[in-house]
């Protein structure tokens, strides 16, 4: 199997491709901040980020809504925010009684739950398009060259190259099962709910199992070519004066979002 | 071809031999005894085929020859003898290159990954980026530079690998099941790239076509003693000694 499915780069020319992971994922982070940063209700604000990210996707190539049509899949989880609808400060715009309970929705609390609904939908998009515009190596060595700690991002190297390995393994022994789960003609496949968890539970063993021992021999292969407990890797990056510049501008963006937010 | 050897300034005396294997005993932890006093002498630039079923010790016996595995015993490397202090000198001169490349291929892009071991033997970066280049020319396999490991097919992986212990400049290559799993166009591609490199090999494999093909010399090993170690074409042609080990006339 290609498991070409888990890659969100899409590969082009365009400006944004072109800029320095490391400023790709400093401005992602700051924006990211900044919509934290911005008060609740910050309507102008949330509008004019917006705006920009619709921009920036234009000018990535992707066209204007490509991390629009792919944020929902962030949203059930702003959902656990749900609890701040029923604070107890602002006035009552909503009751619904469940059975001994009387649970009030506030107007503050609406105001409250809609901002943190936006800003994570903001920033899942953000960081949508930090992915699908720079390469997954180039963002693990960003990272190293922003001094994260080598053994997060050897995790996380580790993690991305084995992910395609791991889900093939998976892959192989659902198939394996697929095969064998024969039934007699004419009645259903034997065996009930236990056996079946029995059986799953096996196969995330034999996971397990395998993986370790994957682990064993990466980790032979590694001592052959000289691994001794370090990772070292070449600094393929150099910031030109376009990164300084979006550096610059994004900056000034951030100010006026917080301006706007504050208005 | 672009790969010479030789990285190291003044070798010692090795009388001709590139690698040297005496008395060779390793058992594992769980008292399986895997290798039963193994010795063996590789020429320079001699290419060598390692045959035998299933559990005979070859594995085993690949994974002493640059120290992940140390038993009792004697190895020498162009007249090097392995001991714990020397494993990074020994590592970069003995190539090993595992049957599984995505074990081999740990690193996210082509180039990281040929890059890895002259990183690690702390060579200067114009150093690094040339014999990332050259072994990659070596494999036919420039235009992947930039390329993600696990997109790569199978034969695409072998020949990536093998440029992985290539830009270490080794004294010898190991190759643990080279053409398995390979289609015959992969595996015809491996074959002529390993039959032009110009550096001793040790090939473990069970493809006795390409034993006969590609090597003169042939070592069978069975039940972690080695129990031939001759003429290839003399070998192949002793069926009833073949059949003895497991082994099919090609």
């Amino acid at each position: 199997m290609h498991s070409d499915a888990f890659d969100r780069y899409h590969h082009g020319h365009s400006l944004i491709h072109h800029i320095d992971p490391r400023v790709k994922v400093i401005l992602t982070l700051a924006l990211i901040v900044s919509n934290v940063m911005l008060p609740d209700g910050a309507w102008p604000a949330f509008t004019l980020m917006w705006l920009v990210l619709l921009i920036l996707n234009r000018v990535s190539g992707l066209g204007f809504w490509f991390t629009f049509a792919r944020s929902f899949i962030a949203l059930p989880f702003a959902l656990a925010a749900i609890t701040v609808l029923f604070s107890p400060q602002g006035n009552s715009v909503l009751s619904i009684k469940i059975l001994m309970w009387n649970l009030m929705i506030s107007d503050y609390g609406l105001i409250h739950f809609a901002s943190i609904v936006v800003r994570s939908w903001l920033s899942v998009q953000i960081a949508i398009l930090l992915v699908a515009t720079t390469q997954f190596p180039d963002i693990v060595h960003a990272f190293k060259h922003l001094h994260v700690p080598a053994i997060l991002t050897t995790i996380i190297a580790f993690l991305y190259r084995y992910l395609f390995v791991l889900v093939d393994e998976v892959l192989r022994l659902l198939r394996a099962r697929e095969a064998r789960s024969a039934a007699a003609s004419g009645s259903r496949s034997a065996g009930g709910v236990l056996w079946h968890a029995k059986v799953a539970g096996n196969m995330a063993g034999q996971l397990f199992l395998r993986s370790y021992e994957r682990s064993d021999r990466i980790y032979n292969a590694m001592l052959a070519r000289g691994y001794q407990g370090q990772m070292h890797t070449l600094n393929p990056h150099h910031y030109h004066l376009s990164d300084w510049l979006t550096l610059g501008a994004s900056s000034i963006l951030i100010i006026i979002l917080q301006w706007i937010g504050r208005l | 071809m672009p790969i010479s050897s030789s990285p190291i300034p003044v070798l010692p005396d090795s009388n001709g031999s590139v690698l040297s294997v005496k008395d060779l005993l390793f058992d594992y932890p769980d008292g399986h005894v895997a290798l039963r006093g193994v010795s063996f002498t590789l020429k320079a630039n001699d290419k060598v085929a390692l045959v035998g079923p299933n559990g005979a010790g070859k594995s085993t016996l690949m994974l002493h020859l640059n120290g992940i595995l140390q038993g009792k015993g004697l190895i020498e490397i162009s007249g090097v003898r392995l001991t714990r202090n020397n494993l990074p000198a020994i590592r970069s001169m003995v190539g090993l290159v595992f049957q599984n490349p995505d074990d081999q291929l740990f690193s996210p892009t082509v180039f990281e990954d040929v890059a890895f071991g002259p990183l690690h033997m702390g060579l200067p970066e114009a150093e690094v980026r040339a014999r990332v280049d050259a072994a990659l020319e070596a494999v036919n396999m420039s235009a992947y530079r930039e390329r993600l490991s696990h997109h790569l097919s199978v034969g695409e992986k072998k020949r990536i690998a093998i440029a992985t212990v290539l830009s270490m400049k080794p004294q010898i290559l190991i190759l643990d099941e080279p053409s398995a799993g390979l289609d015959p166009r992969a595996r015809r591609l491996l074959i002529n790239l390993l039959r032009d490199l110009p550096i001793s090999m040790l090939v473990s494999t069970h493809d006795m076509a390409l034993v006969k093909e590609l090597f003169t010399r042939t070592i069978v090993m069975d039940d972690g003693k080695i129990v031939a170690d001759g003429i290839t074409a003399k070998i192949m042609n002793d069926e009833k000694f073949l059949h003895e080990h497991g082994l099919e006339k090609p």
